[in-house]
């Protein structure tokens, strides 16, 4: 590829209106102040969709057959939340809830395109926290029930802690995700990284600001990941067995 | 001697395979008692009936005289009173072994960390494992791992332990130092119930043997008449096999 395309005929052209290295430093401030926005909304979803996340796995998981109502409640959710492209959900949300007539600030497409975002994604977490809860072999709730422990303690001390360590690898493929996903909050209005590039490559006739703004996408996901994988790596060394080679 | 556990025409089925077929015996306080019997004949899962871990389809599991079976009876009070220590371990991997224990103290018994953190050491100790008491059960042999699963039952100080087959998930030079932390546990004052393929030591340390065949009791007598004078057939057949198979001496 680096090879090829240089080669082909048009290069130049494309190199000049994507690689413009004059657009790039002129709209890079612009897009690290927007892109501020897009923390924020990665910031104040994420917590909120672990949480809503374990709360639909564990109600999903119960046995207690008292619950099943919830359990209904809890699969339509998903199902629902999963089956409609997420784009759609932060226009539905975004536009309509603001629409019922609630005052500022509680009207902002920004804070519902938030919770849009934050609902589709819980409940894609929701399965991978139900993965992992399923993955704890049968044999370690017998151990603790057998000790007198409640399901609810079994739940939080024994199943739930090695539930979340073997889907940190799903986990933060779908954190990268949502970090890329924040960027579709700006359809609905609020100016954040991609639509600031879109206004810069407006002014300049040049895509280059699409190109900055990947570039701060990366300077984010790729450290994100690493950490991640070196958390595990800690984990592993810490409790597991020796390694085989 | 009073009763400790009674068991009353107790009947288990998994779909259509009934796996327990009105089994009733007593079993008295303090006393030793070990289930025999080929694999599938029902032993792991009378004693995960006992522990309430599976729920039985007919008759009744009486303990001190008062029936745990019985629908909407609380199943944590009874299980701190029975504990059980399976073949497979079964720590929790993501604690330290000090945890592991300490775990239902805390959290069962409400005891403070401190409190349970001490009585882990001191079960620790007795078994030989005081300087494991901060590792994680993943780097312990199993041996070691299955001496930690006793203290762990153990530590809520139960009325009755129940054994399922906890060597049988060992190398061979791993059982002795288990069989050691069992024997010392008789006369103790504990009720043992073992389910085990380790002939030698059932007649070693067992009052009574319970040969269980197709989910029935077979015979049931004490170790010596057992080993040495069985009366039913299948007994008689069973044993054969192991002596044949050189894991008892006849």
């Amino acid at each position: 590829m680096v090879f090829l395309v240089p080669r082909m005929p048009r290069w130049d052209r494309v190199k000049k209106s994507f690689f413009d290295w004059d657009r790039l430093t002129d709209s890079f401030p612009h897009l690290l102040r927007a892109f501020v926005l897009d923390i924020k909304i990665f910031a104040w979803t994420t917590p909120a969709i672990l949480i809503v996340a374990i709360l639909i796995a564990i109600a999903r998981s119960t046995r207690n057959p008292a619950l099943f109502p919830v359990r209904i409640f809890v699969i339509a959710y998903t199902d629902i939340m999963r089956g409609v492209p997420v784009i759609l959900w932060i226009y539905l949300v975004g536009f309509g809830v603001p629409g019922i007539g609630m005052d500022r600030p509680w009207n902002s497409p920004l804070i519902w395109g938030s919770v849009a975002l934050g609902m589709t994604y819980s409940a894609y977490v929701a399965e991978v926290f139900r993965a992992g809860i399923e993955s704890v072999h049968e044999s370690q709730r017998a151990a603790a029930r057998s000790l007198g422990l409640s399901s609810s303690q079994t739940m939080r001390h024994v199943i739930l802690p090695q539930a979340i360590r073997r889907v940190v690898p799903p986990l933060m493929n779908d954190m990268v995700s949502l970090q890329k996903d924040v960027a579709l909050v700006s359809l609905i209005g609020p100016i954040e990284i991609l639509r600031q590039a879109g206004i810069d490559k407006a002014k300049f006739a040049n895509f280059t600001p699409f190109i900055g703004a990947a570039l701060i996408f990366l300077a984010i996901t790729i450290p994100l990941t690493r950490f991640t994988d070196y958390l595990l790596t800690r984990e592993r060394d810490r409790t597991g067995a020796s390694k085989v080679r | 001697m009073s009763n400790k556990l009674i068991l009353n025409g107790v009947s288990k089925s998994f779909g259509t395979n009934q796996v327990l077929k009105d089994v009733s015996l007593s079993i008295s306080a303090g006393e030793v008692i070990s289930f025999i019997g080929a694999s599938g004949s029902g032993k792991t899962t009378l004693l995960r009936c006992i522990n309430l871990l599976e729920q039985i389809d007919n008759g009744s599991i009486h303990l001190d005289d008062v029936e745990i079976t019985k629908l909407g009876v609380d199943a944590n009070p009874i299980r701190r009173r029975i504990g059980i220590v399976f073949q497979s371990f079964n720590l929790f991997p993501h604690m330290s072994v000090r945890k592991n224990i300490t775990l239902a103290l805390t959290e069962v018994l409400g005891k403070t960390a401190d409190e349970a953190s001490s009585i882990a050491s001191t079960l620790l100790t007795r078994f030989g494992l005081s300087d494991k008491i901060d590792s994680y059960p993943d780097r312990l042999s199993g041996g070691q791992q299955q001496r930690v699963a006793i203290a762990r039952a153990l530590a809520l100080n139960p009325e009755v332990l129940l054994l399922d087959e906890i060597t049988s998930a060992l190398d061979p030079e791993l059982v002795g130092e288990v069989l050691d932390v069992v024997r010392e546990l008789k006369g103790s004052g504990i009720t043992l119930l073992l389910a085990t393929h380790e002939m030698g030591f059932a007649k070693e340390i067992s009052d009574r043997v319970c040969f269980l065949a197709d989910g029935t009791v077979a015979e049931l007598g004490s170790a010596e008449q057992i080993f040495t004078a069985p009366t039913d057939a299948r007994t008689q057949q069973f044993l054969q096999r192991v002596i044949s198979a050189g894991r008892l001496r006849g």
